[in-house]
């Protein structure tokens, strides 16, 4: 820094210089400090340290050339310092300071860049490991590796703050008490291991796409954390599933303008304004879809984004390629059996082979009985009687439905169809 | 870190087993036993004698009461452990996914306390 006199707005420009870094280096930062610390608590402490350092530091000294080996380098040195302190009053901690001390030599070897995107998976599949309760592994993987703050995990999830940090806390003092590591899954563990991180993901989008109560119908800042957590799945882990499942939330989420009405009504798939549908989006997801299915046997994400991109390609409802899909569903079913696959491919086979074809498999899944309390199984009935002419029999189906739907736009929709049979 | 591996069964299905099935099953466990003492996780084990040998004991001011059978009446009983040395959860586990048991009952891996 030169000059006494400009140095009010140098000053605000390194503000904004740290802001900048803040938002795109402080996740990779923390994942890094995360594993030279060895708990999530320390490493935090240690970023936000880091942090205050270069408040401090950047305008007086100027931005160095790696702000982020800057920052691990700062939040590591701050840590160590910290234990030391405290080892006046627990000499346990003069062991722990000297081993994270020795442990790296180096500064290269812990923020080369292979290491440091390694640290980021490392921190993603420790947030989602299957020891940790499903609700903890979505809130730890919110916070920790897209950043947002316990109130902002809450509002998206309609529940109390407190919960959400409860959770967290119980999360991570189990991360430490028993051991987790801090690591990427070997080869044999992978398959099982990346299902649950994008088990996660996609709980994430949906939980933005469709909210299961409440009056919005999307929450639109869930499913855009989502898209980009899949997104940096697919940069750091090419997996074919991991492919298919970014694929199948852009082309879900290409259809979010025309999914529902100005007035905040819910438009189906059938009746949507096609020309609102996001292109961009929908030629992302179908490159994404062709390269999962093109490295080998597709798995269940990729076949469902498969479907989505057949849909995506029709001009409307009526040119669609509904034997291809029913097709797909076929291949779904084996990769993957599901009531409620076995629910859309009923009313795939529907639009192929008209409302009686599709009433009979519908009526045979009910019967079941595993598809009883799911909405969706009663209105899938209630359009094909009401197609066919059985306005009884649909007026009960969708009565049904209404019992069991949660979401506003949703039981306006069946209310509407109610009438509509009057 | 020490973990001890809970082997949770039930009795019902064991009992049920013929001869020959169950000779298999013991089978399993000198082989595993033998195979986790050769790669370093064994410290210890013990197979448990059926639930209705057992006895809880409590003392509640001072008086000590006794009950038979166990703590909780469970579909699946506690019937035997194993104390393992493992590098992490993951390692522990891999361990814990390869006692006979997991296939037909439960596993439940806990990490020792360290007072030291």
């Amino acid at each position: 820094m030169s000059g006494i006199g400009n140095s009010g707005d140098a000053a605000s420009d390194v503000r904004g210089v740290i802001d900048t870094v803040y938002r795109t280096e402080s996740r990779r930062v923390l994942a890094t400090l995360i594993r030279l610390l060895g708990d999530f608590d320390r490493a935090e402490e240690a970023l936000h340290e880091a942090f205050s350092a270069a408040v401090e530091q950047w305008p007086r000294d100027g931005v160095p050339a790696s702000p982020r080996a800057w920052l691990v380098s700062a939040g590591r040195f701050r840590a160590i310092d910290a234990l030391r302190r405290r080892t006046r009053f627990d000499a346990s901690l003069a062991a722990l300071a000297s081993e994270l001390e020795g442990q790296t030599a180096s500064p290269v070897e812990w923020i080369g860049e292979e290491t440091l995107e390694d640290d980021r998976l490392r921190l993603i599949f420790t947030c989602c490991h299957p020891a940790l309760q499903p609700d903890a592994q979505v809130a730890l993987t919110l916070r920790e590796v897209c950043g947002l703050t316990t109130e902002e995990i809450a509002r998206a999830f309609l529940t109390a703050p407190r919960t959400v940090a409860q959770r967290i806390v119980r999360a991570k003092a189990k991360i430490r008490d028993a051991r987790i590591p801090y690591q990427i899954p070997g080869r044999t563990e992978l398959p099982d291991r990346l299902d649950a991180v994008l088990r996660v993901v996609y709980l994430v989008f949906n939980e933005g796409y469709s909210a299961s109560s409440g009056a919005t119908l999307t929450r639109h800042d869930l499913s855009g954390e989502a898209i980009r957590l899949g997104r940096l799945l697919v940069e750091l882990l090419a997996e074919p599933e991991a492919l298919g499942l970014l694929a199948l939330m852009l082309l879900q989420e290409s259809r979010r303008a025309a999914r529902t009405s100005p007035a905040g009504e819910l438009v189906l798939l059938d009746a949507q304004d096609r020309s609102a549908w996001d292109r961009g989006l929908i030629a992302d997801g179908v490159a994404l879809v062709e390269r999962a299915l093109g490295s080998g046997p597709p798995g269940p994400y990729a076949l469902q984004a498969a479907i989505a991109a057949v849909h995506a390609d029709a001009a409307d409802g009526a040119a669609t390629d509904w034997a291809q899909i029913v097709g797909l569903y076929d291949v779904l079913l084996r990769a993957d059996a599901s009531p409620v696959v076995e629910l859309n491919r009923a009313a795939a086979v529907t639009m192929r082979d008209g409302p009686a074809a599709g009433l009979a498999l519908i009526d045979a899944l009910l019967a079941r009985g595993e598809l009883a309390d799911y909405q969706f199984a009663h209105s899938a009935r209630a359009d094909c009687c009401r197609r066919l002419g059985r306005v009884d029999e649909a007026r009960t189906s969708y009565t049904k439905a209404l019992e069991l739907a949660r979401q506003e736009p949703e039981r306006r929709f069946l209310e509407r169809r109610l009438r509509e049979l009057e | 870190m020490r973990y001890l591996c809970l082997i949770y069964d039930e009795e019902k299905k064991l009992g049920a087993m013929s001869k020959s099935e169950s000779d298999a099953f013991l089978g399993e466990y000198f082989a595993f036993t033998e195979d986790i003492k050769k790669s370093g996780h064994y410290l210890g084990g013990e197979a448990l004698q059926p639930v209705n040998t057992a006895t809880s004991v409590r003392v509640r001011s001072g008086k000590m009461s006794t009950t038979d059978g166990p703590f909780a009446e469970t579909k699946e009983q506690l019937g035997g452990y194993y104390l393992i040395e493992a590098k992490d959860l993951n390692d522990a586990l891999q361990v814990a996914s390869r006692i006979p048991s997991a296939k037909f009952g439960t596993v439940e891996v806990r990490p020792i306390q360290d007072f030291s």
